[in-house]
């Protein structure tokens, strides 16, 4: 038997709209989005990819390391991974990263872990709420060269270098052996992920960036400067890395929009014609009228 | 030969038997390849096909690339993607069309990556178009259109690759119309070669279980659909009375899906299944455009809402404002009466 394995992870995590509350208008009457409208969420699979890692590092040892692209307003889902259990997150922000199609943003994925250095599983959900592609992990799993496992709902098995996992569709299901390392893409019916930790939460709360240093400064009159703030942070692990494309070996033509093969040709506001519609009173002797005139025209009957 | 201007089909295939959105974009793709002046061509991998090359020229195929390894007998990521990367290679469609299912949503990113090309998913549809880049100052000809709602389903998106081939997207099943094989019609079948690449074969599949669908929207006359407006068991249990007194399916919004009413097989929409019966009823259903591009073109839609104002009456035949609680049950107790 080999020495107990442990196995470290990376989890790609997404700050998505929440499409499934939307309140109100979500665009203003210029056609721009009404970014109010929608709260930023953990984007709902990540969290059980996150969940997935961290068992497995509970169970065989090992590290979790969680990485997102986006605004800076994403140091909050990152804040969210370190209360759940994460290891250490990494931001990828850069205006550079802007405006990037699936392709674009899985090669910036791709070349962040390769900085991270040695992994043996990267985790992701098997899509993001705000534009349900599903592209991102298969496109991460084929630039790093590793195969993936699409749909995954239970690892049945981890020993050495080989992995058992459940996959697990609509109609039906399958069981998959593979090689390490690879990349999964887990299903919200994986598991039910942990809610944060309370400990956890005391212990990261002050976990930022350095863009939040004067929000925090207001918040803890304590410290004098921003100086002051990074050296506290720095050296109870508390600061947040935020990588920008020059911190990564890039080809900075790969990145962004100007690195994304699909464009925006246009987008139209769908403006509904109203059909001749009929209204119906909701009383007895409305929907009466409605059943028989249904009726008259053969749709029911 | 090698006509740049290809429109090739992914055709997924179990058992000998078709996956039915492949014959849907083979419809689609001759529809395209005509404005194009091109041709269909279909790449189909496996290892016992039967006559499946022959079918899918019936369904319109010019060309059949037919791939044949027990490698391919069952479908899997890596080495599928190197045998349709390869000949995506050697003969460069122009535009690349994938079904959205569970097997195309795996394969078409990790192929579009493997190509270094653009992907649009589920759309609801596809048009052949001109495209003038302002900032290149140059103009595109017949690009392929990739239409899809975008922004939480406001607005609807053209997606455009002006710059690298195969132009490739994913549809749903159910969003084309799939036509009738001509049984007259001849076409060429091309054997191509299988090589893989150490690494190929990393992933095994152990086993694979399948089960049939327990619901066939696509087939049913009848739809009664709930949205996030039918909040409780109670109210649910009304939305499938109902159904059934019609004799038709229960349908939902994605809303109702999540809230955990039903399961997702019954979801209607951009990212569930694309319906036209002949009757559609949508109860507490706003209308986003996911779900309006998946029901929008049912022979009759009733919409019942207590928002005056939801776009779902824009496209309603019959419009009902008022609670679902009230509504429905007034729907049965007539449907019964009649019934007598």
């Amino acid at each position: 038997m080999p020495l107990n394995q442990i196995y470290h992870s990376v989890v790609l995590i997404k700050q998505v709209p929440d499409t499934r509350n939307v309140r109100g208008e979500v665009m203003t009457a210029e056609g721009t989005m009404n970014r109010n409208a929608l709260p930023a969420i953990f984007n709902p699979e990540d969290l059980n990819a996150l969940e997935m890692a961290l068992s497995i590092k509970e169970q065989n040892g090992g590290s979790v390391t969680v990485l997102t692209m986006g605004p800076m307003q994403a140091a909050e889902v990152l804040r969210e991974a370190l209360f759940r259990g994460a290891d250490r997150v990494v931001l990828l922000s850069d205006r550079k990263f802007a405006g990037a199609d699936t392709q674009a943003t899985s090669y910036t994925l791709k070349c962040a872990i390769d900085k991270l250095g040695r992994f043996d599983m990267v985790f992701c959900g098997r899509q993001a709420i705000d534009g349900d592609t599903a592209q991102v992990g298969p496109q991460v799993a084929e630039k790093l060269g590793i195969p993936q496992i699409t749909y995954a709902e239970a690892i049945i098995d981890l020993r050495g270098d080989e992995i058992v996992v459940r996959r697990a569709f609509d109609l039906g299901t399958e069981l998959v052996k593979c090689q390490l390392p690879c990349l999964l893409t887990v299903v919200g019916s994986a598991n039910q992920p942990r809610p944060a930790s309370a400990r956890r939460r005391i212990e990261y709360k002050m976990a930022a960036i350095p863009n939040e240093y004067p929000k925090l400064l207001n918040k803890w009159s304590e410290f004098e400067n921003e100086q002051a703030l990074d050296e506290y942070l720095e050296e109870r692990k508390l600061k947040i890395d935020v990588w920008k494309a020059a911190d990564l070996k890039v080809d900075e033509t790969g990145l962004g929009l100007a690195g994304s093969p699909t464009q925006v040709y246009k987008v139209n506001y769908v403006v509904l014609e109203t059909t001749n519609s009929k209204e119906i009173q909701p009383t007895l002797e409305g929907i009466q009228g409605l059943i028989t005139e249904l009726i008259q025209e053969y749709i029911v009957g | 030969m090698t006509d740049e201007r290809n429109v090739w089909i992914f055709i997924e295939q179990e058992d000998q038997r078709i996956a039915e959105v492949s014959l849907e974009l083979l419809a689609k793709g001759v529809e395209i390849a005509k404005q194009l002046g091109s041709e269909v061509w279909a790449v189909l991998c496996g290892d016992q096909i039967g006559d499946l090359a022959e079918q899918v020229i019936q369904h319109g195929a010019d060309q059949v690339l037919l791939a044949i390894d027990p490698e391919l007998d069952m479908y899997r990521t890596l080495p599928y993607c190197r045998v349709i990367s390869n000949l995506a290679r050697q003969w460069k469609p122009y535009i690349f069309l994938i079904g959205a299912t569970p097997v195309g949503r795996d394969l078409a990113p990790r192929l579009a990556s493997a190509l270094k090309v653009g992907l649009t998913a589920d759309c609801t549809d596809l048009q052949i178009g001109d495209y003038t880049s302002k900032k290149e100052n140059k103009i595109y000809k017949d690009l392929l259109y990739q239409v899809r709602p975008a922004f939480g389903g406001n607005v609807i998106a053209t997606i455009v690759n002006p710059r690298t081939r195969p132009q490739m997207a994913t549809v749903r099943e159910g969003v084309m119309r799939r036509g009738e094989p001509d049984l007259k019609r001849r076409g060429r079948i091309e054997k191509v070669s299988v090589v893989f690449e150490p690494g190929d074969l990393a992933l095994q599949v152990l086993s694979r279980e399948k089960r049939e669908p327990t619901v066939r929207l696509k087939d049913s006359p009848v739809i009664v659909a709930a949205g996030a407006g039918v909040d409780s068991l109670e109210e649910f249990e009304l939305v499938r009375e109902l159904a059934n007194v019609l004799g038709g399916e229960v349908g939902a919004s994605r809303a109702a899906v999540d809230a955990g009413f039903i399961s997702r097989e019954h979801q209607i929409g951009q990212t569930g299944s694309t319906v036209r019966p002949r009757l559609y009823i949508a109860a507490g259903i706003s209308g986003a455009i996911q779900h309006r591009a998946g029901m929008d073109q049912s022979s009759k839609i009733i919409a019942i809402n207590t928002d005056p104002n939801a776009p779902i009456f824009k496209i309603a035949h019959y419009k009902i404002v008022g609670d679902v609680a009230e509504v429905l049950p007034l729907l049965i107790k007539s449907l019964r009466e009649k019934a007598k």
